[in-house]
């Protein structure tokens, strides 16, 4: 029963095919987001206008079902969102898969909502939750431009 | 050998797990640990318990005659030809961390080379790779094929005069090839070059014989042998423990400490300072006797079948794909699953119970090599069964429908 909600239909499908997986062209933000433990790895790119927008927004990567899937909806809901509508989706998605039931942002549409809920089953799988929230960190990182890989 | 009795002895199978019975696939990860084991811990702590070797009462010299009796069964296990080559660690990783922190500080120089394979768990690179920043060595890493074996040509291909070590594994934790370890250690000694064997997937499955192979280190992982965790063993021939420093400094290892300078204890000593994992050391002891009262070759047989079994039904699962097939086998079935993740595989399987591990199994320069980023590996201890696989399998089948959905 908990599988069935971890991979919904709408998971699966932006698993399958994810939504924005190309390379942005004319990107002015970037950042990269790697979990070797699963081998979970995302590039977003952004392009952000004089008005802190996000104009256009794609990404690049691979992964199980759940991070494409993060990956898919995350990037369909920002197009067009402001700087701080950003950080408020962001947080509340976080805070929602960490341990609010709900999200409490009224930023998105019901059925946006809908969406993005569906990627709430993750909560029962601890150690999926990274999955889930590696492209939400990334895209954080991406907006202040800051590349979070270290090697030594 | 009947395999359901040996099942009873682990008491993890009287549970269930999420409701369902436990198929448990990741003993190369670590394996489950036998009644006799267990009770051993607990007895010792509530009947024996004392700190070894330092204090003259009754029971700190039968936990020291215990502890050290371990050791001498380690030996024989293994056929060292002496007890003082017995290093007890707190894992193969700190084995393997032992000898290039030791060997490098006295014989390595800039420039020189360490001889890995692609094959490598990251605990047999990412010491060396120490030295490579403190030192200025080099390493280099011989190919495995497309059966995912490495063979002695492509050891031999990669010796040079400045090679001054080989260190690589007895049996692969992704590919299941079991490595030509003695053949490549008489190469390595016509050329006077050490050779250390990162054992740990060696010992649990395979009989094994020190003076017969003539490696000079062998690392061993406790906890993959039935044995407690916090353990490992390091054997290492008696020459190298004389010549080599001591790796850590504190109680136990010393002779005699002044303001001026301290002596060092003589083997076994010299190496396990500080109170080490004593409890863990004499429960070790039963995985021995348990290993030893069913025997390895019958576990070696065993295991065998058992992998051609699983090699078989998989490849008869058109959506499976196996990595490696290497000629010598052991019992570890890494494999991927038509456009489904490993995690997401290991994930649906975890809720039928059938336990395996995804990800890249800390062999990273392996994946990389593959171009996969995880594959899904299901590995084999002597309590698995027919019944195993074909539980994996269905499973298998079961991510089929959800992901075709
Ligand atoms: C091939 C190999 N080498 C080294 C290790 C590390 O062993 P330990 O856990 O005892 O440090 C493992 C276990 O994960 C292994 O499979």
């Amino acid at each position: 029963m908990e599988l069935k909600e971890l991979y919904q239909e709408i998971i699966l499908d932006h698993g399958k095919n994810p939504r924005n997986l190309k390379k942005s062209d004319n990107f002015n933000k970037d950042a990269a987001g790697h979990n070797p433990l699963c081998g979970d790895k995302v590039h977003v790119f952004l392009k952000v206008d004089e008005n802190n927008k996000i104009s256009d927004i794609a990404f690049e990567g691979s992964g199980c079902a759940i991070s494409m899937a993060s990956a898919s909806i995350m990037t369909d809901l920002m197009k067009e969102k402001k700087e701080v509508e950003v950080k408020e989706l962001v947080d509340d998605f976080l805070e929602m898969i960490k341990k609010n039931p709900e999200l409490k942002s009224k930023i998105l549409a019901e059925d946006e909502k809908t969406k993005l809920m569906s990627l709430s089953g993750v909560k029962k799988y601890p150690m999926r939750v990274k999955c889930a929230t590696m492209a939400w960190h990334t895209l954080t990182s991406a907006m202040k431009n800051s590349n979070t890989e270290k090697s030594d | 050998m009947n395999i359901d009795n040996i099942k009873k002895q682990f008491p993890i199978f009287d549970n269930k797990v999420q409701n369902n019975d436990l198929v448990y696939l990741d003993s190369a990860n670590s394996s489950q640990k036998p009644k006799v084991v267990v009770d051993r811990i607990y007895d010792f702590y509530t009947k024996e318990f004392s700190n070894v070797g330092r204090s003259v009462h009754y029971l700190a010299v039968a936990a020291t005659n215990l502890y050290e009796n371990t050791r001498v069964m380690v030996q024989k296990y293994i056929n060292a030809s002496d007890p003082n080559e017995i290093v007890f660690t707190k894992g193969a990783t700190e084995a393997i961390n032992l000898v290039a922190n030791t060997f490098g500080q006295k014989f390595l120089q800039e420039g020189d080379e360490i001889l890995l394979t692609e094959l490598e768990h990251h605990s047999n690179y990412v010491p060396w790779h120490y030295l490579r920043r403190s030192k200025g060595i080099k390493i280099k890493f011989a190919e495995f094929n497309s059966d995912g074996e490495v063979t002695l040509e492509s050891i031999e291909k990669n010796i040079t005069p400045k090679t001054k070590m080989i260190a690589i594994t007895h049996l692969s934790n992704v590919t299941g090839a079991i490595l030509p370890i003695k053949e490549i250690t008489k190469l390595a000694h016509s050329k006077n070059i050490p050779i250390l064997v990162d054992g740990c997937q060696g010992a649990p499955h395979l009989k094994l014989d020190m003076q017969d192979i003539d490696c000079d280190f062998y690392a061993i992982s406790c906890h993959k042998m039935y044995g407690p965790t916090g353990l490992g063993v390091l054997y290492a021939k008696k020459k190298w423990l004389d010549a080599l420093p001591p790796y850590q400094g504190g109680g136990g290892m010393i002779r005699e400490v002044k303001k001026e300078g301290i002596t060092f204890g003589d083997l076994p000593n010299k190496y396990e300072a500080g109170t080490m994992a004593t409890a863990q050391v004499i429960a070790f002891g039963e995985s021995i006797k348990f290993l030893n009262k069913i025997g390895i070759e019958n576990i070696e047989a065993h295991e065998s079948q058992l992998t051609q079994y699983g090699e078989e039904v998989l490849r008869k699962n058109n959506s499976v794909k196996l990595i490696g097939s290497p000629k010598n086998k052991g019992s570890v079935l890494s494999f991927t699953l038509d456009g489904i993740h490993a995690h997401d595989i290991a994930t649906i399987l975890d809720e039928d119970g059938v336990a395996i591990r995804a990800g890249h199994h800390c062999c990273q320069i392996l994946h990389d090599k593959l171009g996969l980023s995880a594959t899904a590996r299901a590995s084999l201890g002597v309590y698995n069964t027919k019944d195993d696989i074909d539980k994996l399998n269905e499973s298998l089948n079961k991510c089929k429908k959800i992901f075709d959905r």
